[in-house]
């Protein structure tokens, strides 16, 4: 068989990955986006929407960096399939500044120091976010067990809860 | 992740129709177990039948004075369903002591049933195990197995079922309704969940192409006494350990029926008739409680690592009877037992 470098094949080779068009509302704007089913919603809106405010950290729903909100409600986006999410509205840590000015969270969360890396930051901040509008958060106690499913390896629990309190306390 | 195909199903009947003629797709509803199994290479299916949409997110009344909750019921839902939380307490508990607010949020009531049976070998596809690859052998008898089953094992699999749902649903007698291509029909839970013999690979009685419509609660509540208490390695968002659900009903001191189921500790929800006989009709004190706990763990072998698992279930017993004789249900967000 010669072999040509400027021939094209007549015919594909393997079947190309099937990507399958879908439209999302990501904070407040509606993005349209061609994904392999096997997309997360975390893959989607880090690399083809370039949000990499969302972050990945253990792929696998145990530690909570990737919490964004669908259609209002907090969710691990890692265990998610974009394709699942077809017009849904999307609120990412990108998503909740308004007129300029942070959420309530992202200036109670300076406030109280509540970070040292910041990897798990967004996540936190999206997850308190869902916490709040649930309302089903009292007291210290409730915030933390509430709060479970938001794993921070620096250990920045006490200001976190401190800075969920505050943010509560305005809204 | 491995590639495979998507389609929504439009209807029930729709999505039976595709799975019947697809032995290698799998439904998907919540995502949360199947996409974590996907990803560590243990589940493949080559397509996914998206059931999310379908209209079976309900929670209504039955005629005979139960509920009946639409296998799309998110488990946050339920936990906070004004029916649920006022007649079915136990329920919701049980359901609030599981995963994190953003699983539960994701997880269908459909799908917590279905989720695998499982230990961290089965999650580690590069060692031997009988549930992932039949025949394969069982890594954890003779492995680390602080986590496995002390009840209701087989020399071929000591894995456990996951759920804390489920161990609520099993002490409420819920009743599961499935409907496949020869119609639709029901399964007890008890019956629901299978132990692991020598087909460890096979977990529940569901037909691979039936689907989890909806599930029935019966009239009997327990909302006056009633516990879910969950003993972890964490004080929160983390597998049990060993977990027990009671539920009592009390005439003075005197008890007049008795539930108790466990988790953590077998294949399935695991429950006694012949415990709870023991309870019916005597004092609600500790001793009762105690040869009661005794029954239950009747049998009870531990592999090594689990060992411990004997005796901290048979206090838990006998803790969580007592919080329902009191009436003082283990909080969720307070941590101390007492
Ligand atoms: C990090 C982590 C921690 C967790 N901790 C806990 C815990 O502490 N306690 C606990 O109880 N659970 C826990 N879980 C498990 C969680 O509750 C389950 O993953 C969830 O309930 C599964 O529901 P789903 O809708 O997401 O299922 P999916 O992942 O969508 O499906 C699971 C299986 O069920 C099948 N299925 C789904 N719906 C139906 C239906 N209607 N009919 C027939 N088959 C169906 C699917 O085909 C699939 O095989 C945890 C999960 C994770 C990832
Ligand atoms: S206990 Fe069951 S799931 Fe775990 S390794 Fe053995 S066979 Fe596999
Ligand atoms: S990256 Fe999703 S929970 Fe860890
Ligand atoms: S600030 Fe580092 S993980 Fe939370």
């Amino acid at each position: 068989m010669t072999h040509s470098g400027t021939t094209k094949p007549k015919g594909p080779i393997a079947a190309a990955p099937e990507k399958i068009p879908i439209t999302l509302i990501v904070n407040g704007a509606e993005a349209k986006l061609s994904v392999a089913p096997w997309t997360t919603l975390l893959d989607a809106l880090r690399d083809y929407l370039d949000l990499t405010g969302t972050k990945k950290g253990c792929d696998h729903g145990q530690c909570g960096a990737c919490t964004v909100l669908v259609d209002g409600r907090r969710i691990n986006s890692c265990l998610t399939l974009a394709v699942m999410k077809e017009g849904a509205e999307v609120t990412t840590v990108e998503g909740l500044a308004r007129n300029g000015e942070l959420h309530p969270l992202q200036q109670a969360f300076i406030d109280h120091d509540a970070f040292q890396c910041g990897y798990c930051t967004s996540g936190q901040i999206c997850s308190a976010a869902g916490l709040i509008a649930e309302g089903k958060a009292k007291t210290a106690d409730e915030i933390r067990e509430l709060m479970s499913g938001n794993i921070c390896r620096c250990g920045a629990y006490p200001n976190i809860v401190a800075a969920i309190q505050q943010a509560m306390g305005r809204s | 992740m491995i590639p495979f195909q998507y389609t929504r199903a439009s209807d029930v009947a729709d999505a039976i129709k595709q799975i019947a003629a697809d032995p290698s797709a799998k439904f998907i509803a919540g995502g949360t177990n199947l996409l974590d199994l996907i990803k560590y290479d243990v589940a493949t299916p080559t397509r996914l039948i998206d059931i999310s949409r379908l209209p079976l997110g309900n929670v209504e009344e039955t005629a005979n004075g139960g509920v009946l909750i639409g296998a799309l019921v998110p488990n946050t839902d339920l936990a906070y369903h004004p029916l649920i939380e006022a007649r079915y307490p136990l329920l919701s508990r049980s359901i609030l002591a599981g995963a994190s607010q953003q699983l539960r949020n994701m997880a269908s009531t459909g799908g917590n049933l279905v989720q695998r049976t499982r230990c961290f070998y089965f999650y580690d596809a590069t060692t031997p195990c009988n549930k992932r690859e039949p025949g394969s052998g069982c890594s954890a008898i003779d492995g680390i197995n602080r986590i496995n089953a002390i009840l209701g094992t087989s020399q071929s699999c000591i894995a456990t079922h996951p759920s804390d749902m489920c161990v609520a649903l099993a002490v409420l007698e819920a009743i599961v309704h499935v409907t496949g291509p020869a119609g639709a029909r029901t399964i007890a839970l008890a019956d629901f969940h299978r132990l692991p013999d020598n087909t460890p690979q096979i977990d529940t009685n569901l037909e691979p192409d039936e689907i989890i419509t909806a599930i029935e609660l019966p009239a009997k509540g327990f909302s006056t006494n009633y516990s879910y208490l969950k003993i972890r390695d964490r004080l929160s968002y983390a597998f049990a350990l060993v977990s027990v659900a009671a539920a009592l009903e009390l005439d003075g001191d005197t008890i007049k029926e008795a539930r108790v189921a466990l988790g953590g500790v077998a294949h399935k929800p695991w429950r006694s008739p012949a415990a709870e006989v023991v309870l019916r009709g005597q004092r609600a004190d500790a001793s009762t409680f105690a040869n009661a706990a005794d029954i239950l763990l009747r049998g009870a072998r531990g592999f090594g690592h689990n060992d411990f698992k004997i005796g901290l279930a048979r206090r838990a017993i006998v803790r969580t009877l007592s919080q329902a004789a009191r009436g003082t249900p283990q909080s969720i967000s307070d941590k101390k037992i007492r």
